[in-house]
């Protein structure tokens, strides 16, 4: 599969999304809240990378002092419309100080993807039935933000 | 742009982001025609530059800031007017302006063009922060604190291409007003925000929030009673994302931020904001600086000082009967002598209550350059004002609105009525609004009786969206659909002000055919009632829904179920 990285490149990526009733692969899984509760113990001792996935309703506190286990977080975005995600990954990047990978998956479409970037989404699984090169452009629609978000913008007016 | 309008213009920070939009959606609409997007994939788009696919065509719906225009945007409304739709637009109760048939392919055009004249329609749809309104009067009215405009236009900016609040559980409305009375129907918005002094003598802002109307009415409650300026974008921040994570998403019916705030309850509410207001409260301070030069912008122009030395006005008032009438009814007091507020009435009898056509949109541009420094207002009741005239001009002035069929003398009376575009145009309507608005033109045709009635404000929505504001009419329609017939049910008692009320319901629909000898009926009642010259709700208010019921259903009311 392919994701957008960080430095908007498209790039082969390993990562499985492994549902709570299946056996887990090797390798790079990613698990969901449910499953880290029931079975942490067992997924600290195990020895390939461990990632987290949260959704709009996950409340971010009950996972907060866990972040340092999961060096990828993958944002759940069920529908296209649904936005929950987007504070969620202002919270775990600017209140709880998360500073891994934060990965969107999901109905994920180009023409959210300026938007995630600026709450602090570092990674997109973008749909798998959307043209991935064509949604690269998405990073190139704006060069100028009013308001300051989860990047390293300022509000307009400081540079006014 | 030219020197003189008193209004906010872009820098090229401004211009650059409009550009990149109108870049943005032409891609977009070929994605869209080329079915790399789905209909259902566009839709969200396409509605956040608010086009509508509507009955016959697309509707599109562009954002004029707080209701304020100069007279190179009105030209080139006028120009778009007759260029890609049928020579006419339609004004709305969000101080915008619509066209009911351009076609698709065509609105990126549109959209450059306006670009070219610092214009938009970003965000005039869809589940992110609209239009923000204010009041019509401001930076004119005797009553105000602090003009509204300025910070209307900071939040517009702050809330444009917002990342994280672009995808809210539903649409999200904001006004301001910073004047003792209400003008801009605060409390019926999802936020609303008062100018006020507190003891200390500072001037900041009250906050209301969880207004709203539509299919569950609510007025909104205060959660701040006291806002300092520089915190203004801060605590916006801070309610949009407690309602972008908790509000509804299940149903569409029940995402607005009022159902959130009800099913919280006021005080949970609060709490919640002012624990993440707590939060972030430093993260985006709201710089004197900008307040400073946002305000600049809104200076008031240059008046002539000379103005109330006019003999002319008296004159015309006593030797013309009919300029008298419309100088009482159409203008208003301003704060500077010699000048008056012109109200342009787009309620003429026989014209869909805020319409308006390209060749009156020109007209009203010149006038605009020859008496009222180049500009022009959007009210939310639907009807263009001229801000700063002087009373010299009047005359002249009334002469050119009358050959435009813009004077009709009805402002505040019965026939200015809110009025959506209804079952004509919109997919979402049940029920006709237009014919209803020609019904009661029809006949109340009296002026003299209208005058005698008072102010009466009476708003009509096709759909129980509410876009025409019903519940906040002192007599409300709204069109429902009834076994495929179109029905009308009436409220009184509701009001915009700072009153706010919600109508009551005054007993089943009737019939299409019936609501204008209803309104008759209504209206029997209350002169018969009315003490000396009391407002119709005043006397509602006073008598109770009572004796209206008995008048228009006598004593067999049948109440029945219905949807609204």
């Amino acid at each position: 599969m392919h994701v957008i990285n960080k430095a908007l490149q498209i790039v082969d990526d390993d990562w499985q999304l492994v549902a709570d009733e299946a056996d887990l692969p090797a390798g790079a899984v990613i698990i969901s809240v449910a499953r880290w509760r029931k079975e942490r113990d067992l997924l600290l001792v195990r020895s390939g990378k461990l990632g987290l996935k949260v959704s709009g309703d996950t409340p971010l506190t009950d996972i907060a002092g866990d972040l340092q286990h999961f060096p990828l977080i993958a944002l759940e975005f069920p529908k296209f419309g649904d936005g929950r995600c987007f504070s969620q990954a202002r919270l775990l990047r600017e209140r709880h100080g998360y500073t891994g990978e934060l990965r969107a998956v999901g109905d994920v479409q180009r023409d959210q993807l300026y938007f995630m970037r600026r709450c602090g989404i570092d990674s997109f699984a973008v749909r798998a039935d959307k043209d991935i090169e064509d949604a690269l452009n998405a990073f190139k629609e704006f060069t100028v933000r009013y308001q300051p978000a989860g990047d390293d913008a300022q509000p307009i007016y400081r540079y006014r | 742009m030219g020197v003189g309008w008193a209004m906010y213009r872009y820098d090229h920070y401004d211009q650059i982001i409009v550009n990149e939009r109108v870049a943005q959606f032409r891609d977009q609409t070929r994605r869209y025609l080329a079915k790399e997007l789905t209909d259902d994939e566009f839709r969200p788009l396409r509605l956040r530059n608010g086009l509508y696919i509507q009955r016959f065509a697309p509707m599109l719906r562009i954002a004029i800031p707080y209701g304020l225009l100069n007279s190179k945007q009105l030209r080139m409304l006028a120009y778009i007017g007759r260029r890609y739709d049928r020579g006419f637009g339609h004004f709305t109760t969000r101080q915008n302006i619509q066209f009911n048939w351009p076609k698709l392919e065509t609105v990126p055009d549109i959209l450059a063009h306006l670009a070219s004249v610092q214009m938009h329609a970003i965000q005039t749809s869809g589940n992110c922060v609209r239009n923000i309104t204010a009041d019509h009067l401001a930076g004119v009215a005797a009553d105000e604190l602090e003009d509204p405009r300025p910070y209307a236009e900071i939040a517009r900016q702050w809330s444009t291409f917002h990342p994280e609040f672009s995808w809210l559980p539903r649409k999200f409305k904001i006004a301001f007003s910073g004047a003792t009375e209400d003008r801009a129907a605060v409390q019926w918005h999802d936020i609303g925000l008062y100018l006020v002094k507190n003891a200390a003598g500072e001037i900041g802002f009250k906050v209301l929030v969880g207004g709203g109307m539509g299919r569950t009415p609510i007025i909104g409650v205060v959660i701040r009673e006291f806002l300092e300026k520089k915190y203004l974008l801060s605590y916006l921040e801070a309610i949009l994302r407690i309602y972008n994570l908790e509000g509804r998403r299940d149903n569409i019916h029940k995402a607005r931020i009022k159902i959130l705030v009800r099913a919280l309850g006021t005080e949970k509410f609060r709490a919640r904001v002012e624990e993440e207001f707590a939060r972030i409260k430093d993260n985006v301070i709201l710089d004197q600086k900008e307040i400073d030069r946002v305000k600049a912008f809104f200076a008031p122009p240059a008046y002539d000082p000379t103005a109330s030395q006019d003999q002319s006005f008296d004159q015309h008032r006593n030797g013309n009967p009919l300029f008298n009438t419309w100088v009482k009814r159409n203008t208003r007091a301003h704060k500077v002598a010699g000048y008056r507020v012109v109200f342009l009435s787009l309620k003429a009898p026989t014209v869909a209550p805020g319409d308006v056509t390209s060749d009156q949109m020109d007209a009203i541009a010149d006038l605009a350059d020859r008496y009222n420094f180049g500009e022009i207002r959007a009210t939310h009741d639907q009807n263009l004002l001229f801000s700063d005239v002087r009373q010299g001009d009047l005359y002249a002035l009334w002469k050119e609105l009358q050959k435009l069929n813009l004077a009709t003398p009805n402002i505040g009376t019965l026939t200015d009525m809110i009025c959506c575009p209804g079952l004509d145009f919109c997919s979402l309507a049940n029920a006709s609004s237009i014919s209803i608005a020609k019904q009661i033109n029809e006949k109340f045709t009296d002026l003299d009786y209208l005058y005698d009635l008072g102010e009466i404000q009476l708003k009509m929505s096709g759909c129980m969206n509410a876009c025409g504001h019903h519940h906040a009419g002192h007599i409300g329609i709204l069109g429902v659909d009834k076994s495929g017939q179109e029905y009308y049910q009436l409220t009184l008692g509701g009001s915009p002000g700072n009153d706010a009320a919600l109508g009551d319901r005054l007993g089943p629909s009737v019939a299409k055919a019936e609501v204008a000898n209803v309104i008759g009926r209504l209206i029997d009642v209350f002169v018969e009632n009315r003490e000396g010259e009391e407002r119709f709700i005043d006397c509602y208010r006073r008598i109770g829904m009572a004796p209206f019921k008995m008048r228009v259903y006598g004593g067999n009311v049948e109440e029945e179920k219905e949807a609204a």
